[in-house]
């Protein structure tokens, strides 16, 4: 409890330089408006059924694109990290690929799929692919070979060795690394949606509230939202993860 | 050696097939690699203005982005890392700041530092500080017991503690957030450079696909995948010389 | 002679685990004292508390002079693998200048006989030779005070020997003061002056024994001396080897007033 109280004098903390920032005369009140107006802003927003669609487009488009990552990238990590031949033929590849920024691919996405959510959602499949797919062939990595061993003289066979003493164990890595690609994916939603002009979600609503009336409160405002959103998929994610892997 | 030949023939292989089937589709959206690499040529080589005007100004941004955020994060990390107190006022605020999607505050470094560099290279330091950051503060945490209370009984002066003893104890998780941070400072160095700039890969990239010349947008595409793999493999040489102490060097990266 | 350190009505306990209930006994300067006592009833503790490493629960530690060196019982984490060995040695001597610090690493290493390792880093050495390294440390340190958890555990009988002699000699050359913490019996008794009996969880004193040994001491006749044999067994019934383990203070107590000529059952 002591310590959630210091944790909110941190942010009260941040809060009052930003007001004191945003007041003072060193920086022009249009660029920064104080968390005062901001929140003031926020509680409009959050009224607002607009608002609240373009949160919810965002939100559900994440969520797509981890379940969709999550599907593809821990098969291939399970098959990469359990046999080693295939991880060495594809390394080059996915050490190629892996750098590769995904907002790098916004222009050929947009060229090829268009400006519906489909762009960005395959972006951010893209994006969150990684974490996954490493942690998932670190874990078997990692795997303790006396835990294989044991199982195997129990007369368990590969695919049996597989499911029920390779996926347990890796499972705690497997779910880091979806915490990872949650935040990755969100920043990359977001950002599709600021630059490639999609139709919906809190990425358009912050870059229309810039270039139309220029309001910087509901630009901050969406950049605030955006900041809880990725807090909230990581704090559950992390609690999922202390539920699931009890041990 | 083995393993390196056959990595290679691998990727070498499927690179024949995308050219094979580049040829046969004849799709203007997917160029055979043969021609994606004439357009770099023609583009980067052939007219050096282009790569001096445009190539060379991003890597500046983005390395320079990096360094800051490193410097910046190692110390503070270090700092808050070995202060429980520190990190319980930081902590929650630091989560917060961390899962902001940088490019939302893009308008707001527009606004205050004008379009350009300085804008640019604060889009990248605030995006890629957080890995850094709190690797730092995880891997200052890390210093064990035992050397703790080593340096403390052996009384040495605070500059060896810090410098001596937390630095390298944090140094494997600061490298590993060091590499993390450098990848993103890849993707920030193009978000930053899609508005408000006319130079740079990120708007070259945009311009090329304005025009509609997709292979310009592949040799882009290429091009900033060798520029991460390159940067990649010489920070993991650095990490691997700065790290030759550690009983058990992994050299397996993992994000 | 001036006390080196003095321990008053000492106690800790972790939470609401009592370590250490209450010790009182002095080390005069120039004197190496032993501690005995079963595993686990505190005597680590006991150092961190007297190097100031955790603040005790009540009670008093007086230390004349600051200039404190630790063998830790962990000497391997205790080892910086970052450092060469040679650098682990020169870690506390940061303040003097390069040459003579080079020059005291040099002599430590050889007296625990590796001047040979001393480019290696202490992961590439063995345990015992890593214990040697943490040895060295704190002798090339030249403390006033050199505190010692279990220093020789983990080597071989043969260095065992020739490392107690080291220690023998260069706290009598360098006129340090010593305590050290031991498993071993026999060891408590060649090594000490004095011997510190300590009954298990939480420790309270025992026994605080004088050795009636010449100050020079062998290998061979010293172990095999009247006096030498009749304190071990004496040691030994105080902890109440064999027989089961004495947990209460009330059976060592007992035990220390029962008579040296009942033999030790084994
Ligand atoms: N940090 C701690 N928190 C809680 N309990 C502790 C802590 N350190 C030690 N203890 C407990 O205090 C008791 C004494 O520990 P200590 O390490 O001092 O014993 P010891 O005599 O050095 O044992 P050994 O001979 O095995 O080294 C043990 O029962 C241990 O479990
Ligand atoms: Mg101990």
């Amino acid at each position: 409890m002591r310590a959630f109280t210091r944790g909110l004098i941190g942010i009260a903390g941040f809060l009052a330089l930003w007001e004191l920032l945003g007041r003072s005369p060193l920086i022009p009140a249009h660029a920064l408006p104080p968390p005062s107006v901001v929140f003031g802003e926020l509680v409009t927003q959050l009224t607002s059924p607009a608002f609240i669609s373009h949160v919810v487009a965002t939100v559900l488009a994440v969520l797509i694109a981890i379940a969709i990552a999550i599907a593809i990238a821990v098969p291939s990590g399970l098959v990469l990290g359990s046999v080693p031949a295939v991880r060495h033929a594809t390394r080059a590849i996915i050490e190629f690929l892996r750098p590769i920024p995904s907002v790098a691919l916004i222009p050929l996405a947009l060229v090829m799929l268009g400006f519906g959510p489909e762009t960005k959602i395959t972006l951010a499949v893209y994006a969150a692919l990684w974490p996954i797919l490493f942690n998932t062939i670190y874990a078997l990595d990692e795997l303790d070979p006396l835990l294989v061993e044991t199982a195997r003289v129990f007369g368990t066979r590969r695919v049996g060795v597989l499911f029920r003493v390779a996926l347990p164990s890796a499972l705690p890595f497997v779910l880091t690394g979806i915490r990872l690609a949650a935040t990755t994916a969100l920043i990359v939603m977001v950002s599709v949606e600021l630059m490639a002009g999609s139709q919906v979600g809190l990425g358009y609503f912050i870059m229309e509230a810039r270039s139309g009336p220029g309001r910087m409160d509901q630009v901050l405002v969406g950049t605030v939202v955006a900041g809880a959103i990725g807090v909230l998929l990581n704090n559950g994610l992390e609690r999922v993860r202390r539920r699931w892997v009890a041990w | 050696m083995n393993k390196f030949f056959q990595r290679w023939t691998v990727f070498a292989g499927l690179v024949a097939v995308w050219q094979l089937l580049g040829w046969l589709a004849d799709d203007p959206f997917f160029p055979p690699p043969s021609e994606i690499v004439t357009a770099a040529w023609q583009w980067w080589v052939v007219d050096p203005r282009n790569f001096t005007e445009h190539v060379i100004p991003s890597i500046t941004r983005l390395l320079s982005g990096w360094a800051i955020a490193s410097v910046i994060g190692v110390a503070l990390g270090l700092l808050l890392g070995r202060s429980d107190r520190a990190m319980e006022y930081a902590g929650p605020l630091l989560v917060f700041l961390r899962s902001i999607p940088p490019p939302a505050l893009v308008p707001v470094f527009l606004l205050l530092f004008k379009a350009g560099q300085s804008m640019q290279v604060a889009t990248i330091v605030f995006g890629v500080i957080w890995p850094v950051l709190l690797n730092s503060v995880d891997g200052a945490r890390s210093v064990d017991v035992t050397k703790v209370d080593t340096s403390a009984v052996f009384r040495i002066p605070r500059w060896q503690w810090v410098l001596g003893v937390v630095l390298p104890a944090a140094s494997p998780k600061i490298f590993a957030g060091l590499r993390v941070s450098l990848s993103l400072s890849l993707v920030l160095m193009v978000i930053s450079e899609l508005v408000g700039t006319d130079n740079g890969i990120g708007s070259q990239l945009m311009q090329a696909q304005r025009e509609f010349d997709y292979t310009r947008m592949w040799a882009g595409i290429v091009l900033l995948g060798v520029l991460g793999y390159g940067l990649n493999t010489a920070l993991l040489a650095v990490e691997r010389r700065a790290l030759a102490w550690q009983p058990r060097s992994r050299d397996e990266q993992h994000a | 002679m001036s006390n080196m350190l003095e321990v008053a009505d000492l106690g800790h306990t972790y939470g609401d685990y009592e370590a250490i209930g209450g010790l009182t006994f002095t080390v005069r300067a120039g004197e190496l004292v032993c501690v005995v006592g079963p595993s686990g009833c505190g005597k680590s503790t006991l150092l961190r508390t007297i190097s100031g490493l955790i603040a005790p629960s009540r009670g008093d530690v007086s230390l004349k002079g600051s200039h404190l060196a630790v063998v830790f019982q962990d000497y391997s984490r205790s080892l910086f693998p970052w450092l060469s060995v040679q650098g682990n040695v020169e870690f506390p001597l940061r303040g003097l200048p390069r040459a003579e610090r080079r020059a005291r690493a040099a002599e430590a290493l050889e007296w625990v006989g590796l001047g040979a390792a001393a480019r290696k880093r202490p992961w590439q050495l063995s345990g015992g030779m890593q214990q040697r390294v943490a040895i060295a440390r704190a002798l090339a340190y030249r403390p006033s005070l050199l505190l010692m958890d279990e220093p020789f555990a983990s080597v071989d009988a043969q260095t065992r020997f020739e490392l107690e002699d080291l220690l023998l000699r260069v706290r009598r050359e360098h006129d340090t003061t010593v305590l050290v913490v031991t498993h071993d019996i026999d060891e408590s008794v060649y090594l000490g002056d004095r011997i510190l009996v300590l009954s298990g969880s939480p420790a309270r004193l025992v026994a605080d024994l004088e050795v009636p040994l010449p100050a020079e001491r062998d290998q061979v006749t010293t172990r095999t001396d009247e006096a030498f044999v009749a304190l071990r067994s004496k040691v030994a019934r105080l902890l109440n080897v064999g027989g089961k383990p004495a947990m209460d203070v009330e059976k060592w107590a007992a035990a220390e007033r029962e008579s040296l000529s009942e033999t030790v059952s084994t």
